[in-house]
């Protein structure tokens, strides 16, 4: 993407001034995308964008700026910006060598997006307008987007980091609105993978607009959910992102090091039931939150937060990691290089456990199964959290039984870790994507069915 | 910047006869500063820019935009939003704004001053509010962190049918995240300020604002359900209006997506809602002299006394609703085509102050801050379910902090329930103003 010496003359220029570490982060970019919406391909977008991030660490401090401009001129004009914070900093590194880079090349890619017609693309999105509008007479409304990306990066770093990846993401969305005496319902469904267009061999486009119109239809016949504390039983999949919120986050070591994290000094601590294992894990074949190497040139890796209950681990980028005389474990992500990287989640995951869905259900008298959770929210200083759930039933006398109208849950995420009394063996990864101070990256979460002893359930009808 | 003009008259000026380009060119220059336990721990600045191309041809639309303006990547734009309309569906509507006639109003929304501050004023800014947090209460405990961030920006619409819009603004602003202890017990809460420029910063505010906000919840307790009143915040009320006015947009009503497509000159709404969007207001922060298709901004009356009176528009969907175009073009920058988007909402203000609307509620709550707003709330089917935060009103007082607890509704009938608007409007960074709400018959679930 740019020369190796240009490289070195970069970094070099970046602690001319002192600092003991500096990076460039280089990215290209191309994506291109369709939407279907209201029976019509409304919009083929294609967009690049390619530029480089440079920063320099100066002590406590962080100087970083971001350019379009990848000549020597562009470059050198950056890193200057960068070092402005080293002023009257003394010492520092004195000399920058890079040898060769690490290449890696994309996880899969048998085929590449940018090969497959337009044409071919839209079609998709028919498919699944075609399939949602004849599950049901009651679906009124269709609009379907298809996305593909090609990010090629490019980082090095004084301490001697120099890597190459190609990242390549695919992904699908269908959303359906269906129309009954109740009025408007919503259903929503998607498969984002980190592989080129051969997704599409193994996902069929159709079963997901299914899905998506089934889940709206069948909330035109639901009840209000009830309000207060309740057991839930969670489906595999989906519920992943409830401990993505409520626990993962709190385990960023951003959060650790500047006391906003209910799990500081909790290392070795249970901080969960012993049916709980969570792990962040970057290396999951083609999962949404996958990557060869982290944005700053870190390989992906595996790394066990929570075992059997106990506190083992926080996730960590260069920055945090430096300072705690560690390594970073792969956790050092950035939306693109106009942002700085910061502690993020790659896929997080629950370990699976041995019982079965229908014992889950079939043992709880009454209660909630939530077949599927939208987005989220928490506070890592409290552990506070609320979830939309978009898909969900009463569960009664062990039975599901009738479907309910969107409501959130709400409660604390170490409270809720230990009132896990039941983790199924059907494990599965949903696609999702993360947002943190103001940067967006893919991510993966998974778990298998689980129950929750009580969640406060916030609906309008009496529990 | 002229630059922009003559970049967007070279791509627009490649027009050919049965074809329509729009370009839209965007510049900004950024600071943002980051100050933790008195120290910077991130200073950024940096300018970036790009473009965004729309064509028009055969009654299809294409896009493309690039990172850039290099000569090559506008060309490949330009290129692929051609090539990409001939693969979109025919649409008679389709095609983009031709000048109609309105005036666009002078509005001072750039403050050259901006330019005149140095890194050096503004970390100090920075670190000035941060320890104005730490001070400001015993029970902060720390300070997660303080900010200051300016935007300038300038972006150029120009399109082959005659509409040409150049927008300038600034931004400047500060804010604070602080952590609040008592005993084991933990809370954050944030405060922030927002001008054109530095000097319209008000930092004490921010300070108060972000340790009242921490120190509030401290000692909350878990409120049991029950079914009452609630006043929401002015900070909260933006939100809700937000929602409202995205129901409201003309392109979700002719989508089958609005709660309100049929409804027109029907009641939806309690007497004392009038719901207007005004981005000529300048002390809108949405505030813009055009929309983000080059019209000139104008006022539109959505709601009048509890009666649906009409909704936002822009080229395409009023063309295809066989309106006028409320010039309501929004969009998220140059990688994206426009939608159609409130920009200025207010509802206005009735006559009592927050003290006055609270000291009518026998039995409620007053919430603070609401969470979960994109996964709780359905702006199709109405299902309304947020978690909360607030104080517990009893006999007209202000009593205990609550927590974690959800309020539900449905959109449909909280419209209905209003029963007042405060006096205390306030411009908050958002699509619309803020004023207290109060709201009856909402779903209180805690314990």
């Amino acid at each position: 993407m740019i020369s190796n010496d240009l490289v070195q003359k970069v970094l070099a220029s970046a602690v001319a001034r002192g600092g003991e570490f500096a990076e460039i982060f280089v990215e290209d970019k191309k994506t291109s995308s369709a939407s279907l919406d209201d029976g019509k391909v409304e919009e083929l977008s294609s967009g690049i964008s390619r530029g480089a991030g440079i920063r320099v660490v100066v002590g406590d401090t962080t100087g970083f700026a971001h350019t379009a401009d990848l000549s020597e001129s562009g470059l050198l004009k950056a890193a200057e910006a960068a070092r402005s914070v080293a002023l009257s900093a003394q010492g520092g590194i004195k000399a920058v060598q890079v040898g060769p880079p690490d290449i890696y090349s994309a996880r899969s890619l048998t085929i590449n997006p940018s090969q497959i017609g337009k044409r071919e693309k839209i079609h998709l999105l028919e498919r699944m307008d075609n399939a949602a509008r004849s599950t049901s007479g009651s679906i009124r409304q269709v609009s379907a987007g298809y996305g593909d990306s090609y990010r090629q990066i490019l980082v090095a770093n004084t301490d001697g980091v120099f890597a190459t990846d190609q990242q390549v993401r695919t992904r699908i969305a269908v959303s359906t609105i269906a129309f009954g005496d109740t009025g408007m319902q919503t259903g929503y469904e998607t498969a984002a993978y980190t592989m080129g267009y051969e997704m599409f061999d193994d996902v069929v486009v159709e079963e997901l607009a299914r899905m998506a119109a089934e889940r709206a239809v069948r909330k035109l016949s639901a009840r209000p959910a009830p309000s207060g504390i309740l057991p839930v039983v969670l489906k595999g999949g989906s519920g992943g992102i409830l401990f993505h919120e409520a626990c993962g986050h709190g385990l960023e070591a951003d959060h650790i090091v500047k006391d906003s994290s209910v799990y500081k000094g909790k290392i070795g601590e249970l901080v969960a039931s012993p049916l709980i294992t969570l792990v962040d894990d970057g290396t999951v074949n083609q999962q949404w939150g996958t990557a060869n190497i982290d944005d700053e040139g870190k390989p992906s890796q595996r790394n066990v937060l929570i075992e059997n209950g106990v506190l083992t681990d926080y996730m960590w980028d260069g920055l945090r990691a430096r300072k705690s005389h560690r390594s970073s474990s792969g956790n050092g992500r950035r939306q693109s290089y106009q942002h700085l990287p910061m502690v993020r989640m790659t896929n997080t995951y629950l370990l699976e456990g041995s019982e079965t869905p229908e014992s889950l259900i079939s043992n709880t008298d009454h209660g909630i199964y939530v077949a599927r959770l939208g987005g989220g929210q928490v506070n890592t200083a409290t552990g506070d959290f609320v979830f939309g759930m978009t898909e969900a039933y009463l569960i009664e006398n062990g039975q599901i039984t009738h479907p309910l109208r969107d409501a959130n849950l709400i409660g604390n995420g170490p409270d809720v870790l230990k009132k896990i009394d039941g983790v199924a063996s059907d494990f599965s990864i949903t696609p999702g994507t993360c947002g943190k101070d103001g940067q967006s990256v893919p991510v993966g979460c998974g778990q298998a069915t689980l129950r929750i002893t009580g969640v406060t359930i916030g609906g309008t009808a009496n529990g | 910047m002229d630059d922009l003009q003559i970049i967007a008259e070279k791509i627009v000026s490649q027009a050919k006869p049965d074809e329509q380009i729009e370009a839209f060119i965007a510049w900004d220059e950024e600071t943002s500063i980051r100050v933790y336990n008195r120290g910077i721990e991130n200073l950024s600045q940096s300018q970036s820019s790009g473009v965004g191309i729309r064509v028009v041809s055969d009654q299809r639309q294409g896009f493309a935009w690039a990172g850039t303006l290099e000569p090559s990547a506008i060309e490949f734009a330009l290129s692929e939003a051609r090539d990409n309309a001939k693969f979109a569906t025919q649409d008679e509507y389709l095609g983009l704004g031709i000048p109609d006639g309105v005036e666009p109003q002078n509005l001072d929304l750039w403050q050259e001053d901006l330019a005149n501050h140095s890194t050096e004023e503004k970390v100090s800014l920075a670190l000035e509010l941060e320890e104005a947090v730490r001070k400001s209460d015993k029970r902060i405990t720390s300070i997660e962190s303080a900010n200051y961030g300016d935007v300038r920006s300038i972006a150029s619409v120009l399109t082959s049918t005659g509409l040409s819009a150049t927008f300038k603004q600034t931004f400047s602003y500060i804010s604070a995240h602080a952590i609040a202890t008592q005993g084991q017990e933990t809370q954050t809460g944030g405060g922030y300020s927002v001008g054109r420029t530095l000097g319209e910063l008000d930092l004490q505010k921010a300070a108060s604002d972000a340790s009242i906000r921490a120190t509030r919840m401290l000692g909350a307790t878990k409120p049991s359900s029950s079914r009452l009143t609630v006043i929401f915040d002015p900070q909260v009320a933006t939100t809700l209006l937000a929602i409202i006015g995205s129901t409201l947009s003309g392109e979700a009503v002719l989508k089958g997506r609005s709660l309100f497509a049929d409804r027109l000159a029907e009641k939806v709404a309690s007497d004392v809602v009038t719901l207007v969007d005004d981005p000529t207001n300048p002390n809108a922060f949405g505030a813009s002299v055009y929309d983000a298709e080059g019209y000139a901004s104008r006022q539109t009356t959505l709601i009048s006394d509890g009666i649906l009176n009409g909704f936002l528009y822009d080229t395409y969907s009023s063309r295809r609703a066989g309106v006028n175009s409320t010039a309501s073009a929004t969009r998220g920058g140059f990688a994206s085509t426009p939608g159609v988007g409130a920009r200025a909402l207010l509802l206005s203000p009735g006559d009592k102050s927050q003290s006055e609307l609270i000291s009518s509620i026998e039995n409620g709550v007053l919430v603070q801050s609401i969470s979960g707003v994109h996964s709780g709330v359905n702006p199709i089917s109405g299902d309304f379910s947020v978690g909360a935060e607030g104080l517990q009103i009893r006999s007209g007082t202000i009593g205990a902090p609550i927590k974690e607890f959800t309020i539900a509704s449905s959109l449909q009938k909280m419209l209905q329930d209003i029963v007042a608007v405060g006096n205390d409007l306030e411009w908050i960074p958002s699509v619309a103003a803020g004023v207290s709400i109060v709201v009856e018959g909402i779903s209180v679930s805690g314990a």
